[in-house]
């Protein structure tokens, strides 16, 4: 038994992908889980973007627009332009915001709130209207209830004006009927009391939380979700094997030094390989995406165009990866491990295993760097967003960018195969 | 005429010397065959000639054209050590991919490729994928592949390389109608036997250097001289007959009744030798009578079995 330790121990003394994968895999990805789920606060403090329009113009909504800019959970807006100048945002802009994912949510302060708070009281007039992008299910409820605090810390005296002139309203001079009046109303302040059909908070504003992205196929949209952020994870993966197939096995084989000998040369080796493997990527996600289409509702073929023009570039994009990677490796098992360690912790990064606005800040950035992010990015502007094809640019410029790159390293690499 | 020139070719491969000044030419039509033992440099000199691997100095000519390494001229065909093919193809379309990339096209690719298949003897199985194929059948193939756009010369590393007997028969009858046809043909191997009966020029390389170039009586001359070797099989032991004390034979040290000798003129000094063991009252029971082989040239050049 100990002579088949030792043989284990020197075997895996001796194999550095084999190390990798037992020790340095588990940390890295235990760094990035805790990075992202451990830092939590650190999302919360790092402050979520919020468009903020106040089309009230009252004395409440300007201690509510104050109180909210004081807020260091939010990064509050209330102008057109990026750099937060122009013209001050209307609810077709703050919408637009959101719907562009510029912000995750915006509130919309209505007009006659003022009016409607000091006449009524709590829970009165109109309801301030939080437009939602629900793919990110955390802001518009953290805001939500940022909107009761600062409704309560921000105007005190209005409220308890508002109040009295409730407690007039409702209790008067006690008579019989007033008090059964109180004894109605009294309940609605008790905690988990039904609020009103619009959602409304009993001790506070009314709250209404509008889904500015689905007005269609809601369960279809959210499946394009998961289906970009499996698929592009999977797409790697199997072009990596497919390039490992196509180069490595090739160049073990014996053909493709038999294919050198012959007039295609070593650039037109690696751009035939490189387009087989586009065509197999584009095919695969094709196939992963008409299975949502079917079996989970997947609104494909409404955005037909947007997804050739994404799936081309993400297809483009792991196919030259998968070929630099496979000029690095030695040999098919080596191409194997490291590239499981790199396509696991990119897609980690990128949005692939969860949603890259749970992450802080500065991890969102870091996630940039990454293949998938820009992939996922752009399936969500298409299937979420519902963007036209045009607006895709950004994220078929740096993956079209990043496939000449990737392809232009694996073309340097792939000396080692030419003449010595 | 020379259809291949290698004139002092070298090549380091960091302190490893793989060509040290190798130097030989290609004739016309013929099948020369390049002998030496593992490491000799044999691969390296295929692959420069190839354009594979680019020479530290000296040069190589192709029909009176320089090559410079990394590209590979259209005239040669190669056949690569590993069977370097697609397996879950059939031959034809194997062939015809390799002829694509060749630049083949069309009818004339079509021509080529059944040209290929008729020369290799694989027409009847063209349509079959050749993981069902023997190892003789895909060494015919692996051939069929780097002839198939009808190269002037072709290069062989080892082809008949673990096939059986019969299958190094069709595989040297197929280069003998390539031969025919005019086409220069280079192989290494390491068939001693098959360099002596099936090639006609043979040579032997060492330590990065061509040692001796030539035809087999050229090279026998040159070296172990044409001695005969002798081998007689007694009924008795050799220790208990006279002849035990001539100088002449050589008592084999496993097996006491067999002897061998080294004559010069086979026909002048056999018959009184075997007078004398008739004298002896020894029965010869086996005669044994070899020329001057290959096998004893290399060693005797090279130092050990081409095998080492």
């Amino acid at each position: 038994m100990l002579t088949l330790m030792r043989i284990a121990w020197t075997n895996l003394s001796r194999d550095r992908v084999a190390q990798a994968m037992t020790f340095l895999l588990p940390i890295i990805f235990f760094s990035i889980f805790a990075l992202v789920f451990g830092g939590q606060r650190d999302v919360a403090t790092a402050g979520i973007r919020v468009a903020l329009v106040d089309e009230d113009q009252s004395e409440l909504s300007r201690r509510l627009v104050d109180g909210l800019k004081k807020e260091s959970g939010l990064r509050v807006r209330t102008a057109g332009g990026d750099d937060a100048t122009g013209p001050a945002l209307d609810r077709a802009a703050a919408e637009r915001l959101v719907k562009n994912g510029d912000v995750p949510v915006a509130v919309v302060i209505p007009r006659g709130l003022g009016d409607a708070f000091g006449q009524s009281g709590f829970g009165g007039g109109p309801a301030i209207v939080l437009l939602a992008d629900p793919s990110d299910p955390i802001a518009p409820n953290m805001v939500g209830g940022l909107m009761q605090k600062v409704t309560m810390t921000a105007a005190p005296d209005l409220m308890m004006q508002g109040g009295m002139r409730q407690f007039e309203t409702h209790a008067g001079a006690l008579t019989p009927q007033q008090r059964a009046a109180v004894d109605q109303w009294i309940p609605q302040l008790k905690p988990g009391a039904t609020p009103g059909a619009a959602g409304a908070a009993p001790m506070g504003v009314t709250v209404q939380v509008v889904d500015v992205m689905r007005s269609g196929n809601q369960r279809g949209s959210l499946v394009s979700f998961y289906a970009a952020g499996t698929g592009v994870m999977f797409l790697l993966f199997s072009m990596v094997g497919a390039a490992g197939f196509v180069l490595l096995e090739e160049a073990e084989s014996g053909t493709l030094e038999r294919l050198l000998c012959t007039r295609i040369g070593m650039s037109g080796i690696l751009f035939g390989k490189w387009a087989f493997l586009v065509a197999v990527g584009f095919a695969q996600l094709t196939v992963m995406f008409l299975w949502g289409s079917v079996a989970f509702g997947l609104p494909l073929f409404s955005h037909l165009g947007g997804f050739a023009v994404m799936t081309l570039a993400t297809s483009a994009a792991a196919a030259a990866l998968a070929l630099v990677l496979a000029t690095i490796a030695r040999s098919r098992a080596q191409l194997s491990g490291f590239s499981t360690i790199l396509i696991l912790t990119m897609s980690a990064l990128g949005g692939s295993m969860f949603p890259r606005f749970l992450m802080s800040e500065t991890m969102q950035q870091i996630g940039l760097v990454t293949f998938n992010a820009w992939a996922l990015d752009g399936y969500l502007k298409v299937f979420w967003r519902n963007a036209p094809v045009w607006q895709l640019w950004p994220q078929v410029a740096v993956l079209s960018g990043l496939a000449v790159v990737f392809l232009t390293g694996a073309r340097i690499l792939a000396r080692k195969w030419e003449a010595v | 005429m020379s259809v291949l020139t290698v004139s002092n070719a070298t090549k380091s491969f960091g302190k490893v010397t793989a060509l040290a000044g190798a130097s030989f030419d290609l004739e016309a039509g013929e099948l020369l065959a390049l002998l030496g033992p593992n490491g000799a440099g044999k691969t390296t000199l295929i692959r420069a000639i190839t354009g594979r691997v680019r020479l530290d100095g000296g040069e190589i000519r192709l029909f009176g054209d320089v090559i410079s390494g990394g590209q590979t001229p259209s005239e040669l065909g190669v056949v690569p050590q590993d069977v370097a093919l697609y397996p879950l193809m059939t031959a034809r379309e194997n062939l015809q991919a390799f002829g694509r990339l060749q630049g083949l096209s069309g009818k004339g690719l079509a021509e080529h490729v059944d040209w290929a298949l008729e020369h290799t003897g694989l027409t009847d199985r063209d349509a079959e994928p050749i993981g069902r194929f023997s190892g003789g059948m895909r060494r015919r193939l692996n051939i069929a592949c780097g002839i198939v756009h009808r190269p002037r010369i072709v290069l062989l590393d080892e082809p008949t390389v673990g096939v059986d007997p019969q299958s190094r028969d069709r595989i040297y009858d197929a280069l003998a109608g390539l031969r025919a046809t005019g086409v220069s043909l280079l192989l290494t191997t390491h068939h001693l036997e098959e360099a002596e009966a099936r090639c006609s020029r043979t040579i032997i390389i060492d330590h990065g250097k061509v040692i001796a170039a030539g035809t087999l009586p050229e090279l026998v001359d040159r070296t172990v001289g044409r001695h005969r070797l002798v081998t007689l099989r007694l009924d008795a032991p050799f220790d208990a007959a006279p002849l035990t004390r001539d100088s002449a034979i050589e008592i084999d040290a496993a097996d006491p009744r067999v002897g061998r000798a080294r004559l010069k003129d086979v026909g002048l000094e056999l018959p009184p030798l075997l007078e004398r063991l008739h004298r002896a009252g020894r029965l010869v029971e086996d005669i044994d009578v070899r020329g001057p082989s290959l096998q004893a040239v290399f060693i005797h050049l090279t130092g050990r079995e081409l095998r080492e």
